[in-house]
């Protein structure tokens, strides 16, 4: 698996795009230090790109190298090797370069404003450590589209609306429900909604991180209410494991019944 | 070497093995005929694990296949079209390839006696079909493995090319190997099969030498004894 994982991860390293999504981040954390000249405020703008960015770029990336990535495939699957081992491998080839990206992009910058001796240290590797994961899920979620759909066009149709599906539909429904069913009470129900989308569950997180109230929202102020601080903090970090672990299992399963 | 046990196949509706029941013993060249469609590329898959069959199994030494994976340290396989990632170097490939699986022996002789040394350095997207085919070999022949599968391995090359491949394949035969080719070229097929399994809309229509197929149909070659089967089928 580890040598899969080297030829995926040098094989995307070596391509273009990696090095596009690395000098945005790049710049951003300059343009964001610079402009700002504080580091909460640019927390707070980082996170709502993060929150969009790396679910949409992981879906793309894992969904193209799959798709691209085919022939690699069927020459290693004739070979002595396991097969989940070769699509893990892929997995986390893609899911490790593209966190390398998103951490040395937005690290290099808030390294050199001296992010060492601020106070919002733990803030910063929060975020980081979301974007990690959050690129982590989406590309699962893609190779797992990638196994059902043999069709190039369709899988890619359907990773896309899976993105945008969480990102943005997902909030909407939540916001149309809540409006129509005003006068019950909806403390649970917002809780659970909340357990199914990586990106919510993201955001309270950091947001419960940075103990702003202002910015928790309603579910958030619910998960606050129910777990307190840390304990919510804690809760809503596992499930996101549970994101990451859930559609790598999946991977497994159904690799293990595709005909190649 | 390989027992199979009534082999059943469908893809989505479509049924592509019928009940294959086979046995390919040790040593020796058998060749897998059959019009387009009948079959040939699923089963060989299905011998590398590639396609999971629905029902039946395969026993390759004495050992089920299915879900293992070391036994294919023991096969090297041709692919019916070769397929590389297009943005790798020849030569990368096969330091690729030999990382990936160690034990390569003659891989600087196969690349010479194929005249690829020009290419080394070209990306795999650029070669022609011909010369990825020539890449092809020299990957699936500089393993010394017991069992060579070849699926189609003489597409698009060229006369000095097939005469190496058959040279090949006879040195390999010679080693004590057991080599299953599937082709529709019937001259090659009468040089080098030891035993011929004919596949027909899923099911083996025939298995035996080449002389049993002729007396069989009443036909004096090859390819009319194919064609009289072929023919029939159609009828």
């Amino acid at each position: 698996m580890l040598k899969i994982l080297k030829y995926s991860f040098f094989d995307l390293m070596r391509s273009r795009w990696s090095y596009i999504y690395f000098l945005f981040y790049l710049s951003l954390g300059f343009i964001l230090l610079f402009l700002n000249q504080d580091v909460s405020k640019a927390v707070i703008t980082l996170l709502n790109i993060i929150l969009v960015l790396t679910p949409l770029i992981g879906t793309l990336f894992g969904i193209m190298y799959y798709y691209n990535s085919r022939e690699f495939t069927a020459l290693l699957l004739a070979q002595p090797i396991k097969r989940s081992n070769i699509f893990l491998g892929q997995f986390l080839g893609i899911s490790l370069s593209l966190s390398l990206s998103l951490v040395l992009g937005l690290g290099i910058p808030f390294l050199a404003y001296g992010i060492f001796q601020s106070t919002e240290i733990f803030d910063f590797f929060t975020l980081l450590l979301i974007g990690t994961m959050l690129t982590f899920i989406f590309v699962a979620l893609a190779f797992n589209l990638a196994l059902i759909f043999d069709d190039k066009i369709k899988g890619f149709g359907i990773a896309i609306l899976t993105w945008l599906f969480f990102a943005v539909i997902y909030d909407g429904i939540f916001l149309i429900l809540m409006l129509v069913f005003d006068d019950y009470p909806l403390d649970n129900f917002a809780l659970g909604a909340t357990i199914f989308n990586p990106i919510d569950l993201s955001r309270i997180l950091i947001i419960l991180k940075l103990d702003i109230s202002a910015l928790l929202g309603y579910t958030g102020a619910v998960f606050q209410n129910f777990f307190g601080t840390s304990f919510g903090m804690i809760f809503s970090f596992g499930l996101l494991l549970l994101w990451v672990v859930i559609p790598l299992i999946m991977i497994v399963v159904k690799s293990r019944k595709k005909d190649f | 070497m390989i027992i199979i046990k009534d082999l059943h196949k469908k893809f989505g509706k479509v049924t592509v093995l019928k009940g294959i029941n086979l046995d390919f013993p040790d040593k020796g060249i058998h060749t897998i005929l059959g019009p387009n469609g009948s079959g040939k590329t699923t089963l060989i898959k299905s011998i590398l694990g590639m396609v999971i069959p629905n029902h039946g199994s395969i026993e390759f030494n004495g050992k089920k296949i299915l879900g293992e994976w070391e036994y294919r340290n023991e096969i090297s396989y041709l692919p019916q079209i070769a397929n590389f990632p297009q943005n790798l170097k020849v030569k990368e490939l096969f330091k690729m390839i030999n990382d990936l699986r160690p034990g390569a022996k003659n891989e600087s002789e196969l690349i010479a006696a194929f005249q690829l040394e020009p290419y080394l350095n070209k990306k795999l997207g650029n070669l022609s079909g011909g010369t990825a085919q020539k890449v092809n070999i020299v990957i699936t022949f500089m393993f010394d493995s017991p069992l060579i599968i070849l699926d189609e391995p003489t597409v698009g090359l060229d006369p000095v090319a097939l005469i190496r491949l058959k040279k090949l394949i006879h040195e390999e035969k010679g080693k004590g190997k057991t080599i299953l080719i599937t082709t529709h070229i019937m001259s090659l097929v009468e040089e080098i099969s030891d035993e011929i399994v004919f596949l027909l809309d899923g099911k083996i229509y025939f298995k035996g030498t080449i002389d049993q197929l002729k007396q069989q149909t009443d036909q004096d070659n090859l390819e009319s004894a194919i064609a009289n089967i072929l023919e029939g089928s159609y009828a």
